[in-house]
């Protein structure tokens, strides 16, 4: 056994959080927001039976819902990545194809495969655990959607990081849906989180949804929640796209953008 | 009498304080095959990138059959294509479905009779149902030279289409694209290091160094011009100086 060679290894490992800040991040990022996301469920659940008759229904309500921003965001994002890994970007950047087009084409895989998701899990969680996620009834259906408009802006912003910081932001592509999950209240109502993060819980769409879906399984449909869902959403959508073009526009004049396609 | 198809004038493109591209200024005929030589980076890719608007000018002007590419995008990569040795296809699709997609987003009229024809044109029939990513080089490269002429280019962009096939199939390359220039009167831009290549297919060369023409014309006229035998050592020559 040769500690020289075992150095060696343990240097090819690590020499790179020495240049790269994304890496560095990445190291500390998925351990923290676990701990907030379980410490915060821990705290709802030890007093959850005082405010709800079944604060576990809302778990896997809230689990389902989730997914469903998650997959979409990674949806999109995946399907960009999957030209960049191999090294098809170029041959699509030099097609007649529009920025519109390939949003467009992008959002339906997205959507696409988050619907197969909802389809999938619904079906089970009925199945094993008799909830039922259609009991809310139509009022699902915006929620739904601001969670696909959600999951669209944050791949979208995912796109436009990934052209400004190549291939080392790649991570970003799992890590910026779970950046908001903390303070989203997911899986526990708004008021568990400290007074001082809920104004920013506020300007996270997801907040509205998930806020909704608690209420709408106790039979209460606030518009309210809806409509900041969806301003918010429409708001960040914008943002998003004026920074892809944005760092689009940087990654031609700085060579990024062949870079990226042919790394 | 031929159109203008590429028209480039006092062309720059630096990245920082790296000049990659000096001030350069050329013209391209309409059915042209027009190679650019140069060692590794002296600015070939970079200028083809230029050319097809992937890349912003610092300065200067780039034409392209009467269009700007950073204004005219669309109808400019609707008529053209592009081949390189450095990038490559999704691997997890087969070669017929890597094709498909390709006629779709250049809108081909009946593609599968299309690609039917361009895998028999290129002899590679038998690998349409294989996946893209167990092919061999050789077999890429030729399923690559099939997805540049989906849309039946007038302007063909190859960065070193050859790199790494063995002469035996550069030389099948070669031929093809002659065949396609002599049926279609296609444009092509062509950068390879294989100079046999280049003295086989290009119609005038254009060599670059540091970003800058060092010299142009007929690949024979130069090699006589600086009294060499071959394209080889005036290669040769020329990057050393």
């Amino acid at each position: 056994m040769s500690l020289e060679r075992i150095l060696g290894l343990f240097l090819r490992y690590t020499y790179v959080y020495r240049r790269s800040w994304i890496r560095v991040l990445e190291f500390v990022f998925w351990p923290v927001m676990d701990l907030l996301v379980w410490g915060y469920l821990t705290l709802f659940l030890s007093n959850a039976e005082k405010s709800f008759s079944s604060p576990f229904q809302f778990l896997i309500g809230a689990m389902i819902l989730w997914d469903v921003l998650y997959r979409t965001q990674l949806g999109i994002t995946v399907s960009f990545l999957e030209d960049v890994w191999s090294k098809n970007l170029i041959n699509l950047l030099v097609t007649p194809i529009t920025i519109q087009e390939f949003f467009i084409a992008i959002f339906l895989v997205g959507i696409f495969k988050s619907l197969l998701i909802l389809g999938l899990l619904g079906c089970l969680a009925a199945l094993f655990y008799h909830f039922h996620l259609t009991q809310i009834g139509f009022y699902l259906l915006p929620l739904i959607g601001n969670l696909f408009l959600m999951g669209s802006a944050c791949g979208v912003l995912t796109i436009a990081l990934l052209l400004r910081w190549g291939q080392a932001a790649e991570s970003l592509a799992w890590a910026i849906p779970i950046l908001f999950q903390p303070f989203a209240a997911v899986f526990y109502p708004l008021y568990v989180l400290p007074k001082w993060i809920q104004p920013l819980s506020f300007l996270v769409p997801a907040t509205h949804v998930f806020e909704g879906l608690r209420g709408g399984l106790q039979g209460t449909y606030s518009y309210s929640h809806l409509f900041w869902a969806t301003f918010l959403n429409c708001c960040y959508l914008c943002f998003s796209f004026f920074l892809f073009k944005r760092f689009f526009l940087s990654a031609r004049e700085k060579g990024l953008l062949v870079k990226i396609g042919t790394q | 009498m031929s159109n203008i198809a590429i028209e480039v004038k006092n062309l720059r493109k630096d990245f920082g304080k790296l000049v990659a591209i000096d001030q350069i200024s050329f013209s391209i005929m309409e059915s042209e095959i027009v190679g650019f030589l140069g060692a590794n980076g002296a600015g070939k890719t970079t200028l083809i990138y230029l050319l097809l608007g992937l890349l912003t000018p610092s300065s200067g002007t780039i034409r392209i059959f009467g269009f700007c590419p950073l204004l005219a995008r669309n109808e400019i990569l609707s008529f053209s294509n592009f081949a390189s040795g450095y990038i490559s296809l999704p691997s997890n699709l087969t070669v017929r479905e890597n094709l498909l997609v390709f006629a779709r987003l250049y809108r081909v009229k009946e593609p599968e009779l299309k690609i039917d024809f361009l895998l028999d044109l290129l002899e590679i029939t038998h690998l349409q149902h294989k996946v893209t990513g167990f092919l061999s080089a050789g077999e890429l490269t030729r399923v690559c030279l099939c997805k540049a002429l989906l849309n039946d280019p007038k302007l063909l962009f190859l960065d070193e289409p050859t790199a790494g096939l063995d002469p035996s199939i550069a030389e099948k390359v070669c031929e093809l694209l002659l065949e396609q220039r002599k049926k279609s009167g296609v444009t092509i831009i062509y950068t390879s290091h294989n100079m046999r290549d280049v003295e086989r297919l290009c119609d005038r060369i254009i060599f670059m160094k540091s970003g800058k023409i060092i010299t142009q014309g007929i690949p024979l006229e130069i090699v006589q011009e600086f009294k060499q035998r071959n394209l080889e050592e005036l290669f040769i020559e020329l990057t050393r100086k």
